[in-house]
């Protein structure tokens, strides 16, 4: 019955989004006027909100379908088991295509709902394209679920066990990344929405880049803690240390956090000054793009092989023609109107707005290696030539970009907004250089250190110090809780660079096989193996060491990597021990048994790596993160302020019966 | 995400036989050993990093228990240690296994695009910021 229930609930969402669709566009034809639609057009925003709850209640039918597994539906039975520890029987749900797809329908029409439930400042024509355009993306991929990928599709007979989850997936991981990356990446959707609805209206204001601003940054906080907390996943559950390989999934995360990076700043640049208009429409349009390329690469197969895809297609072609579709419309709308947007508010290359459009134009920069190097590959295999793009090419690549952005970053939130003299801030720029030049010979002078890793240790100091100079000079009480936003943003950038680092140039690894009692060195650490012995767990066995680190004369730490054996799948994972300090971490790993010492005791092959100042990486994300909320926090206080003191104003106007119809004048900030 | 993608591979490996940690052959000697030269040492890491472990997904030989992943690194360390240079073995590797398992791509008849694409995007930047900063806002127009 649950499976019937969710099912249903799915082509009714379905229904309300075509409804959704054409509410919303009859609203345009209206003009105002009173006419035979009128009570058709009143309905796209109900028909968003019923449609929000029902996807969630899919969405929730089918958790619900995991968490007692029931086996009668073909999803559960393939991809959960009766033995799983209960946490990940739930997590499960997302673990495979159709649940993801079915959570990131979900979290579109969660989204959807909002914007038509929350949303009363936009002009009413606006609203109404903005639903119309929404309905339509959303109605792509309910058609997506429903025809090609059926969460809830029965199974003949039941199946007496389930197939189980990928060990590897059995983690909280799990739980966090994909559904904050998926926020991330579907709040996109609303951003683009508002800015067809904006664009078909021809309203691209200030007010309009007030509407959005919260729903991109809201996203962007999402990506950038579903992309920090998928990095950190993937560096202790892998067993290996690496933070970041530009694998093609990953860098599908990065690409839509790269262009709603550069559209945050230039929302803000659209609200505060009303100024590059047309950039900000673009920048929307591409971030969702980057959000459905994203889901594509991942979900059709085509990163795994082109083959595999070529075999299966029908996944992939219809994501794809999706993409297609909406890319296309967009651009095709964009290029009827964008005569008609008139130009903004003028400035030179030496104001904030200038340095906003700079690193913009870095931003998208560096957005175009990734997209090259993700797909380059791809478009070689189809003729049957076969390439691999890597790190090697990325780090080069990226950094001609981003270099010059991170010292207009340093720079740029020092300027004055449409015009200012270099020379008022010689200053601070003077001494950003200087301790950026300073930071460079430090660490060439005590060792040798690739280009880039030194780089960054510069940059990261020279950044981390500019990123607190918008306060200097103010009273902290009175400074803005966005701007505070900003700040945090700007230094967590600094912290994770560092970090980024750091981990490169001053890595110690040491790969030994080791009998018990045995010791070894890695940097200042002595390891000691105690013992390696059996141990089992709900689903798995492993053999788990009892490691001893020491630092210096310092107190002894009890380090229990495991290597666990899963049974259901049959699977080996690497269970990573991990010791934190204030400076870094270590990472031990042990491995498979290596014979006999001379002694004829078993060895075991341990991998330790001691990784100075490593978490600073997740760290400045997570600070990236917050200064978002903070950001988001500051927006809305100003808002409710500004409402509140409109309303006054108005109940005195009202009082006087005198008409005003002037807005609050907008302060920049 | 990206272990969404190395289950795929690990369900692959499954397919053609048991688990790394269960393979009956011992690992060549310097699969899982280091070269005694910390320097040597380092250039070994750093060439494993950027050579692809042709079983796995994704992965360099560097991030690897795939037996073919610790051949490779005794392979890439026993021929630096005895005298070879980096692009030698990177050179000796793709001889024998193809473009493929170098992630550093060279320039080729198949891969020019890749760099000559990044160099057109300069230019392209440049234009970009000089029509639209260049004109120190005399002419700036607002819809770039």
């Amino acid at each position: 019955m649950i499976a019937e229930l969710g099912h249903a609930a799915l082509w009714l969402a379905t229904a309300l989004a075509v409804l959704q669709m054409v509410a919303g566009a009859l609203g345009l034809r209206e003009m105002g006027l009173k006419n035979a639609n009128a009570g058709v057009v009143a309905l796209a925003r109900p028909a968003a909100v019923v449609q929000a709850f029902l996807a969630t209640l899919a969405f929730f039918l089918l958790l619900y379908a995991f968490a007692i597994t029931d086996l009668s539906i073909k999803l559960v039975a393939t991809n959960s088991h009766s033995m799983k520890p209960f946490i990940y029987k739930l997590t499960g749900t997302w673990g495979n295509h159709e649940g993801s797809m079915l959570l990131w329908v979900a979290v579109l029409a969660l989204s959807g709902g909002l914007l038509a439930g929350l949303e009363r400042r936009l002009p009413e024509k606006t609203m109404s394209a903005t639903l119309s355009v929404q309905g339509f993306v959303a109605l792509g991929f309910y058609s997506f679920l429903l025809i090609s990928s059926n969460p809830f599709e029965r199974l003949p007979l039941p199946a007496p066990e389930g197939s189980g989850l990928n060990p590897l997936l059995q983690d909280i991981g799990l739980a966090i990344h994909p559904p904050t990356l998926y926020i991330g990446y579907v709040g996109l959707s609303v951003a683009f929405s508002l800015c067809m609805g904006a664009l078909i209206t021809k309203q691209v204001t200030p007010d309009f880049a007030k509407v959005m601003r919260p729903w991109v940054l809201g996203a962007w906080v999402f990506l950038t803690f579903g992309i920090t907390a998928g990095s950190y996943w993937a560096y202790y559950e892998l067993g290996w240390g690496g933070w970041w390989f530009w694998d093609p999934v990953e860098n599908a995360s990065l690409m839509p956090w790269l262009a709603a990076t550069a559209l945050l700043h230039s929302v803000s640049v659209l609200a505060a000054r009303d100024a590059l208009r047309t950039w900000t429409i673009m920048l929307g349009v591409l971030a969702f793009s980057m959000s459905m390329l994203g889901t594509f690469l991942v979900r059709s197969g085509v990163i795994t092989s082109v083959h595999a895809f070529a075999v299966d297609p029908e996944r992939g072609s219809f994501i794809l023609a999706l993409l297609g579709l909406y890319i296309g419309g967009a651009l095709v709308i964009f290029a009827m109107r964008a005569g008609y947007i008139a130009e903004g508010k003028r400035f030179t290359a030496t104001s904030r707005e200038g340095a906003l459009v700079f690193n913009n134009v870095m931003l998208s920069a560096i957005l175009a290696i990734v997209l090259l190097g993700t797909l380059y590959p791809v478009f070689t295999e189809v003729f049957d030539v076969r390439v691999s793009v890597g790190p090697p090419y990325f780090n080069p690549a990226g950094a001609i970009f981003a270099i010059p952005m991170f010292v207009v970053m340093a720079i740029g939130p020092l300027l004055r907004w449409k015009d200012d003299k270099p020379a008022r801030i010689q200053f601070e720029m003077m001494m950003l250089a200087a301790i950026a030049i300073s930071v460079i010979a430090l660490v060439a002078f005590f060792g040798s250190y690739g280009f880039l890793p030194i780089l960054g240790l510069a940059f990261a100091a020279a950044l981390g110090v500019a990123a607190l100079l918008p306060l200097r000079g103010r009273k902290l009480s009175r400074v803005p809780t966005a701007t505070y936003g900003m700040v945090m943003a700007h230094f967590g950038v600094a912290v994770s660079l560092f970090g980024m680092a750091s981990e490169s140039a001053f890595t110690a690894e040491k790969l030994a096989a080791v009998s018990a009692g045995g010791q070894e060195q890695v940097a200042d650490w002595t390891i000691e193996l105690e013992s390696v012995d059996p141990i089992a767990g709900p689903n798995w066995t492993a053999v788990e060491a009892r490691v001893i680190a020491t630092r210096g004369d310092g107190e002894s730490v009890l380090l229990t990597p495991q290597a666990r054996n899963f049974w259901a799948p049959s699977q080996a994972t690497s269970e990573s021990a991990l010791l934190t300090t204030w400076d870094g971490q270590l990472y031990a790993v042990i491995g498979d048994s290596a014979g006999v010492d001379a002694n004829g005791n078993p060895r075991w092959q341990l991998r330790i790596w001691w990784k100075p100042f490593v978490t600073f990486i997740w760290y400045g994300g997570l600070l990236i993160a917050f200064g978002g909320v903070l950001s988001i926090i500051g927006r809305l206080q100003v808002d409710l302020r500004r409402r509140s003191a409109i309303k006054r104003g108005k109940e005195r106007r009202e009082d006087a019966e005198a008409i005003g119809s002037s807005a609050a004048p907008e302060p920049a900030e | 995400m990206r272990l969404f993608i190395a289950l795929l591979a690990l369900i692959a490996v499954q397919l053609t036989g048991p688990v790394a940690a269960q393979s009956g052959m011992p690992p060549a000697p310097y699969a899982y050993t280091q070269l005694e030269d910390p320097a040597l040492e380092a250039e070994a890491t750093a060439l494993m990093h950027t050579l692809r472990c042709l079983k796995c997904q994704s992965q360099s030989i560097a991030d690897s228990d795939a037996p073919m992943a610790g051949d490779m690194r005794h392979q890439v360390r026993s021929r630096l240690l005895a005298g070879e240079s980096a692009d030698e073995v990177r050179d000796w590797l793709t001889q024998r296994y193809g473009d493929y398992v170098s992630y550093e791509p060279t320039v080729s008849s198949t891969t020019w695009p890749l760099f000559a694409i990044p160099l057109l995007l300069l230019a392209l930047v440049g234009l970009v910021l000089l029509r639209r900063l260049g004109k120190r806002g005399s002419h700036a127009d607002g819809a770039a």
